[in-house]
C-alpha cells in the first residue's frame, strides 16, 4: 500500500519546509523511520523520517524546494504498485486547460499549489465560522437591549454632546448620572440648564426632579442628523470577497508584507510598432505632435485594461473594486522624488490626446504645479525607465492600486524567428500585481492583450 | 496476595529467544485464536498511533499528543482480561488503552482531529478520550489526579456492593503526587478493588525516575501495605497472564493492588518533545526498540512455537494498517463541530432560574 | 412554622435526601463517630451507617477526588469540607476534574455531587481559617455555587444542590450554624429552593443593597438602622451565585437607581465585581450613582481583635457606601 510522505511541521511553528537534501533516491528501498531528507524549517534543519515501507517511488519536490507543511512530497509505495493517483494532481498544473480552474496554476507553481489544497479544508474549517461569529454579534448585542432604553439614552447622549459641550477639556464636559441624562431628556430639559447638586457638580435624579418641579424652562431640540446619502453609483462594481480571495489575501499579506506582490515579465516584439510610430509621427509633424513609445504604450494599457476589468482594480480591505474606467497614472521622475499626474479615461482618448496631456502634466509636475485631483484617483499605473538604458525592472504597486507596469528601454536584439535568426526591435514589460486582487493567469492574459496589440498595431482596432 | 517471584525468568525469556529451546511454557496458557488475536490488537495500537503521529505532523491533530508506542502490552495486557462492566482509567497517554477497552478506532481518531464524530464531540482532544458505555473513564490531563478518581470508582463498586474491579493506569512520575498516595491510603483502609499499574517507562518526560524518586517505585505501594508486584510489560503473555490471574483476586475481594510494569517508550513525551536527547541516547532508545519492542517480542515467541507464519503476520498487518486509515478517513470525514456546541454540556442540569454563563453573550 | 437553627436545618436536609436517595452520601473528615466538626451531620452515622456516612482521613486532594470518582459512576456523593479554606487543597479534582468532566467528555459524564463546608470569618480564626471562597469556585463554569445566608434557604437548597446534576458548591457559615429562623415543618411536605432565584429579604425603594451567604444579615441590620433616618433599604439576597438571578439585581436597581454590593470576601475580582459590571452593562440608565462595594479589607485577616474588626465588613461601613450612592453625605 503506497504511502504519502508529507512535508511535516518539524518545528511548533513551521509552516513550510524547504528541501535541503534527499537522502533517498526514486527507486531506493526505505523502512520505517528512515531518514528520507533534511527539510529546513523555520528554525534548524530537521530530519524528515518515512511512515510507510517500499521504495521511494516518486520525488514531488526536488531539492531546493519548498513545500507548506501537509503536502505531499513523495511517495512510497511497492515496486510495481500503481501510484499515478497519488502523483497525479499533486504533481505539475495541468497544462491542457487553463480555462476555469488555471489561475492558480500560471502562477509560481511552487507556492499556488498548496494554496489550491488548502483553501478548501479551512473553509470547512473554522475560519469561516469565526468571521461569521464576530460579524453577527454585534448587531445581536446591541439588539438585546430593549428598544426603550436605547432611544432615550441616545437622545440624551446627543443633546449635551452636539448642542451643549463643545468637544473641549473636562471641564466643559456636564457630568451627570446615566439616570439623571435619561429623565432629562425625556422632560425635554437641556443638562446645561441644571445645577448639579452631587460629587463634582454631578446632575443626579433629584436635579432634574427639582427642575420639573420647579418649572425651569428648557428646550432639547433634538439635533439635526444628516440624512445619510449612499455615495451616487459610480462607475465601477464592488466584487464581494469570496473566502479563497480572502484567504489568497492573507495569506500572501502574511508572506511579503502588506500589499503582496508577483511579477510577470514578457518580452515584446516592438519592430511593427516602431514603424507604425514612424508612421504616426510623420502624420502628425504638421500638428506638432510627437508620440512617444510611452504614450503608445499608455494607450496600449489603457484598452487592455478596459478588457481586463480584474486588473484594473483597487484593493478595498473587504472588496476588490474592479473599474470600468481606466485612470491611467504615469510616473514621472521630479527632483526630489517621484509624482504620478493620472490621464482620465485613458481608455476613451486617442494617441495624440494622451501625448500632448501627458506632456503637458509632466511639466506642470516638474514645476510642482499639479493639483491634488491631478494626481490622485488613478486605476492602474505604468512606469518607464526605458530612458534610462533599464532594460528591465520591477515597479513597487502604488496602493490601493492592484498593478503597475514597469516598462523597459527598445533594443536590437538577435532574435529567432520562425527558424531563422533576425535582428528584432524588443522590449521588456514587468507587471507587479497586488495578488490579493490579481492571480497569475489574470494579469497573464491582460499582457496578452497588451502584448498583441503592441506587437500587431492594427490590434488597436479589433 | 504475595509478591509475585516468577518475573525475572520470564523477563529474559522475553528478551532472549535462543534460550526458548524446548517449548514455551507461559505461551501454552493460550489457545492459537487468542495469540492472533494478542498480534491483531497491538498492531492495530501500533498503527493507529502512527497514523495519529502522521496526522499530527501535518497538522491535523492539535495540542498535545502523548503517543503509547513501545507500551502497547501494557494497555492490552491489562485490560484485555477486564469484562466489559469493569472501570478502566488513565493520564493522557490514553489513546491505546482506549481502543483496549473497546473503543471504535474512528471516533478516537476523530477526537483527535477535534471532530463532531469523536468519542467526546471533539471537545476533549487527544487527552480526554472517554467511553461511558465501555466504562472507559479517560483521559486525565493532571498527572497523578486520575488515582483518586480511580478510588472514587473502587469505592462506588463497593457502595453497590457489586463485583466489578477497576483498572487505573498511571506513569512512574505521577507516584510523587500527593494525590497518588491519599488514594493509596484511602483505598488500603477501605480495601478497594482497584488495580493500579504504574506503567514504569523510566522517564518522567525527560526525567529518569532514580533521579526524583527517594525509594523505587515498587516501594511506593508496600508503605501503604498493598499488595506489590512487577511485571515485564514487553511481554503480552506474561502481563496478560498475570493480570488474568489477579484480576480474579481482586473480583473475589482482595482488594486493592499495585502492580510496576515495566516498559519503555519509544517515542518523545509527547509530539512536541525530542524522541532522545539530553535525557536519554539515541542508542539507548534503538536498543530497547531492537530488544523489547511488545510486538517484536511477541513474533519471536509465535514463530518458534510455530503458531504464527511470517505470511499470517503481515495479512494481520495489513489488517491492522487498513482499520488505521479507516479511522483516519473516519476523522477526515467528521464534521468540525457546529458553534452552537461552544455552551452545550458545560452545565448537565440547565436551571430554570437564574444566570449560568456570565459571558454576556448570546446563545 | 416552627423555629430550629441553621445547623439543624442542613441535618434535615442530609437526612431528608439520604432517606429519599439510595445514592446520596456523606464523606469528610469527623462526619461519622464525631458527628461532624460542627455537629451538621450528628445522628447520621446511627441512622445511615457506616457505609454512608464516611469519616476520611485528613486528605482533602484524595477525598475530593474519591467523590468525583464515585460521581462520575452515578452515585451522589457529598463531601464535606471542615470548613473550605482547607479545599484549596482540593481545588485540582474541582476544578479540573469535577468542573470540566461533563465538557470534556462531550457530555457523556455527568458529576452530580455537592461540595459543602462553612465559608468566610468566624472570630480571630487569623488568616488561613478566615477566608471567603466564593471566587475560587463560581469563577470556573461547570460549577454551581450557592450560599445560603438563614436556616429556611439553607435547608431548601441544600436539597435542591443535592437533586442536582452538576457539581454544586454549597458554602455555609460557622456563625450561622446556631442561627433560628423559621422553616416549614418536614411533615408539611418536601421543601426545596431552586437554585437561581434571588430573594428580596426587605423591600425598599431608595437604595438596593445586594448580598448573599452570611452577610445578609448584615444588610438588614443596616436596612433597620437607615430606616430610622427614612432610608428605605431594599435587601436582596442572590442565594445562589451561579446561576445569578440577574433578572432580580435588574428590577431592583431600577426601581430604586442606586446599589451597593455587600460581601465576605476580598475585593480584588470579588463576587462583587461580577454584580457591578452586570448592573453597569444592563442598567446604565437607570443609575443614578456609581455602583459601591462593602468588602473585607485587601488584607490577610489578621487576629489581634481590633484588627479583625477593621478588616471585616461592619455595618457603619456599609451604613456610609449607602448615604454615597444616595448623595447624602
Amino acid at each position: 500500500m503506497a504511502t504519502k510522505v508529507h512535508m511535516e511541521a518539524l518545528s511548533p511553528t513551521m509552516e513550510e519546509g524547504q528541501i535541503v537534501s534527499w537522502l533517498k533516491s526514486e527507486g531506493d528501498e526505505v523502512s520505517n523511520g528512515d531518514v528520507l531528507a533534511e527539510i529546513e524549517t523555520d528554525k534548524a534543519t530537521m530530519e524528515l523520517v518515512a511512515r510507510g515501507e517500499g521504495v521511494l517511488r516518486k520525488i514531488l519536490v526536488e531539492e531546493g524546494g519548498t513545500a507548506p507543511v501537509g503536502d505531499v512530497i513523495a511517495v512510497i509505495g511497492d515496486e510495481d504498485e500503481d501510484i499515478s493517483d497519488l502523483v497525479d494532481g499533486d504533481e505539475a498544473p495541468d497544462e491542457t486547460d487553463e480555462a476555469e480552474e488555471s489561475e492558480e496554476d500560471a502562477d509560481d507553481e511552487a507556492e499556488a499549489e498548496p494554496e489550491a489544497e488548502e483553501e478548501p479544508e479551512e473553509e470547512d474549517g473554522e475560519k469561516p465560522e469565526e468571521k461569521e461569529t464576530e460579524a453577527e454579534e454585534e448587531p445581536e448585542d446591541e439588539d438585546g437591549k430593549e428598544a426603550e432604553e436605547k432611544e432615550p439614552k441616545e437622545e440624551a447622549d446627543a443633546a449635551p454632546e452636539k448642542a451643549d459641550a463643545p468637544a473641549a477639556g473636562d471641564e466643559e464636559r456636564i457630568k451627570a448620572s446615566p439616570l439623571a441624562r435619561r429623565l432629562a431628556a425625556e422632560e425635554g430639559l437641556e443638562l446645561s440648564a441644571l445645577e448639579g447638586s452631587g460629587p463634582g457638580g454631578r446632575i443626579v435624579k433629584r436635579d432634574v426632579e427639582k427642575a420639573v418641579e420647579e418649572g425651569v424652562p428648557g428646550e432639547a431640540e433634538a439635533p439635526e442628523v444628516p440624512a445619510f446619502e449612499p455615495a451616487a453609483e459610480e462607475d465601477y462594481e464592488d466584487v464581494p470577497l469570496s473566502q479563497m480571495r480572502k484567504t489568497i489575501a492573507k495569506r500572501l499579506v502574511e508572506s511579503i508584507g502588506p500589499v503582496p506582490h508577483f511579477f510577470l515579465t514578457v518580452d515584446v516584439d516592438m519592430t511593427r510598432m516602431v514603424d507604425a510610430r514612424a508612421r504616426i509621427n510623420a502624420r502628425l509633424e504638421s500638428e506638432g505632435i510627437k508620440v512617444s513609445y510611452n504614450d503608445i504604450i499608455l494607450k496600449a494599457t489603457a484598452m487592455a485594461l478596459k478588457k481586463h476589468p480584474e486588473c484594473n482594480a483597487h484593493w478595498g480591505g473587504d472588496h476588490v473594486r474592479r473599474f470600468n474606467r481606466v485612470h491611467l497614472a504615469v510616473a514621472v521622475a521630479i527632483d526630489d522624488g517621484l509624482i504620478t499626474p493620472v490621464i482620465r479615461d485613458a481608455h476613451l482618448k486617442g494617441l495624440a490626446h494622451i501625448a500632448q496631456e501627458v506632456r503637458e502634466l509632466a511639466g506642470r509636475a516638474r514645476d510642482k504645479k499639479l493639483k491634488p485631483d491631478e494626481y490622485t484617483g488613478a486605476t492602474f499605473s505604468v512606469s518607464n525607465l526605458g530612458m534610462f538604458g533599464i532594460e528591465e525592472f520591477t515597479a513597487v504597486i502604488n496602493p490601493p492600486e492592484a498593478g503597475i507596469l514597469a516598462v523597459g528601454g527598445l533594443e536590437e536584439r538577435p532574435v529567432v524567428v520562425d527558424g531563422e535568426l533576425d535582428i528584432r526591435t524588443r522590449m521588456k514589460l514587468t507587471m507587479s500585481c497586488d495578488h490579493r486582487v490579481i492571480d497569475g493567469a489574470q494579469g497573464s492574459r491582460f499582457l496578452q492583450t497588451l502584448t498583441s496589440i503592441l506587437e500587431e498595431p492594427l490590434m488597436a482596432l479589433v | 496476595m504475595p509478591k509475585t517471584e516468577t518475573q525475572d525468568e520470564k523477563k529474559t525469556d522475553a528478551n532472549d529467544g535462543a534460550e526458548k529451546e524446548g517449548g514455551d511454557e507461559g505461551i501454552d496458557r493460550f489457545d492459537r485464536e487468542q495469540l492472533h488475536h494478542f498480534m491483531r490488537e497491538m498492531l492495530l495500537y501500533r498503527r493507529f498511533e502512527e497514523k495519529a503521529e502522521e496526522a499530527y505532523a501535518i497538522g491535523k491533530i492539535g495540542g498535545f499528543c502523548h503517543l503509547h508506542i513501545g507500551q502497547e502490552a501494557v494497555a492490552l495486557g491489562f485490560i484485555g482480561p477486564l469484562q466489559e462492566k469493569d472501570y478502566v482509567i488513565t493520564a493522557y497517554r490514553d489513546h491505546t488503552q482506549a481502543l483496549a477497552k473497546g473503543l471504535e478506532p474512528g471516533p478516537v481518531m476523530a477526537e483527535l482531529f477535534g471532530r463532531d464524530g469523536g468519542v467526546s464531540r471533539g471537545k476533549g482532544g487527544s487527552m480526554h478520550i472517554f467511553g461511558a458505555e465501555q466504562r472507559f473513564m479517560g483521559g486525565h490531563g493532571i498527572v497523578g489526579a486520575q488515582v483518586p478518581l480511580a478510588a472514587g470508582m473502587g469505592w462506588a463498586i463497593k457502595y453497590r456492593e457489586e463485583d466489578q474491579v477497576c483498572v487505573c493506569f498511571l506513569g512512574d512520575a505521577a507516584v510523587n503526587q500527593g494525590a497518588f498516595h491519599e488514594a493509596m491510603n484511602m483505598s488500603a483502609v477501605w480495601e478497594l478493588p482497584v488495580i493500579y499499574v504504574v506503567e514504569n517507562n523510566e522517564y518522567g518526560m525527560g526525567t529518569a525516575i532514580e533521579r526524583v524518586s527517594a525509594v523505587s517505585i515498587e516501594e511506593r505501594g508496600e508503605g501503604y501495605g498493598v499488595p506489590t508486584h512487577s511485571v515485564n510489560g514487553q511481554d503480552i503473555i506474561e502481563t496478560w497472564s498475570f493480570v488474568e490471574d489477579l484480576v480474579k483476586e481482586v473480583r473475589d475481594g482482595a482488594g486493592p493492588q499495585y502492580v510496576e510494569a515495566r516498559t519503555y517508550r519509544f517515542k518523545g513525551h509527547s509530539m512536541s518533545d525530542p524522541v532522545s536527547g539530553t535525557y536519554r541516547s539515541k542508542d539507548e532508545v534503538e536498543e530497547k526498540k531492537e530488544k523489547e519492542d511488545p510486538i517484536s517480542v511477541l513474533r519471536e515467541r509465535l514463530f518458534d512455537a510455530e503458531i504464527m507464519t511470517q505470511d499470517e503476520l503481515e495479512a494481520l498487518d495489513e489488517e491492522a494498517r487498513k482499520v488505521a486509515d479507516e479511522a483516519v478517513e473516519f476523522a477526515e470525514d467528521s464534521p468540525f463541530p457546529s458553534e452552537e456546541e461552544l455552551y452545550t454540556h458545560v452545565y448537565a442540569e440547565l436551571n430554570e432560574h437564574g444566570r449560568l454563563f456570565m459571558d454576556g453573550r448570546d446563545r | 412554622m416552627p423555629e430550629i437553627t441553621y445547623r439543624e436545618a442542613l441535618n434535615q436536609a442530609l437526612a431528608e435526601e439520604m432517606e429519599r436517595d439510595e445514592s446520596v452520601f456523606l464523606l469528610g473528615e469527623e462526619v461519622a463517630e464525631y458527628d461532624g466538626a460542627y455537629k451538621v451531620s450528628k445522628g447520621l452515622l446511627e441512622r445511615f451507617g457506616p457505609r454512608r456516612v464516611v469519616d476520611t482521613p485528613i486528605s482533602e486532594l484524595g477525598f475530593a477526588g474519591l467523590g468525583v470518582g464515585a460521581a462520575m459512576t452515578g452515585l451522589r456523593p457529598i463531601v464535606e469540607f471542615m470548613t473550605f479554606n482547607f479545599s484549596i487543597l482540593a481545588l485540582d479534582q474541582v476544578i479540573n476534574s469535577a468542573a470540566k468532566m461533563y465538557y470534556m467528555t462531550g457530555g457523556q459524564i455527568p458529576i452530580p455531587m455537592v461540595f459543602r463546608g462553612p465559608t468566610g470569618a468566624a472570630l480571630q480564626l487569623s488568616a488561613q481559617h478566615s477566608q471567603a471562597c466564593e471566587t475560587w469556585y463560581v469563577h470556573a463554569p461547570g460549577v454551581k455555587l450557592v450560599t445560603p445566608g438563614t436556616p429556611a434557604d439553607a435547608k431548601g437548597l441544600l436539597k435542591a444542590s443535592i437533586r442536582d446534576d452538576d457539581p454544586v458548591a454549597f458554602m455555609e457559615g460557622e456563625l450561622l450554624y446556631n442561627m433560628k429562623g423559621e422553616v416549614p415543618d418536614p411533615d408539611d411536605g418536601d421543601f426545596v429552593i431552586p437554585l437561581g432565584k434571588a430573594e428580596v429579604k426587605r423591600e425598599g425603594a431608595d437604595v438596593s443593597l445586594i448580598t448573599h451567604g452570611k452577610m445578609v444579615n448584615l444588610a438588614l441590620q443596616v436596612a433597620g438602622k437607615l430606616e430610622k433616618e427614612d432610608v428605605d433599604v431594599e435587601v436582596l439576597d442572590l442565594r445562589t451565585l451561579r446561576p445569578l438571578d440577574v433578572d432580580a439585581i435588574l428590577a431592583s436597581v431600577r426601581k430604586t437607581n442606586r446599589a451597593v454590593y455587600l460581601e465576605e470576601g476580598w475585593p480584588y475580582v470579588g463576587i462583587g465585581s461580577q454584580i457591578v459590571t452586570t448592573i453597569q452593562e444592563e442598567a446604565f440608565d437607570y443609575l443614578d450613582a456609581p455602583v459601591l462595594r462593602v468588602t473585607q479589607a485587601d488584607v490577610p485577616m489578621p487576629y489581634a481583635k481590633n484588627l479583625e474588626k477593621l478588616a471585616k465588613p461592619d455595618a457603619d461601613r456599609v451604613v456610609a457606601a449607602c448615604n454615597r450612592v444616595l448623595y447624602r453625605d
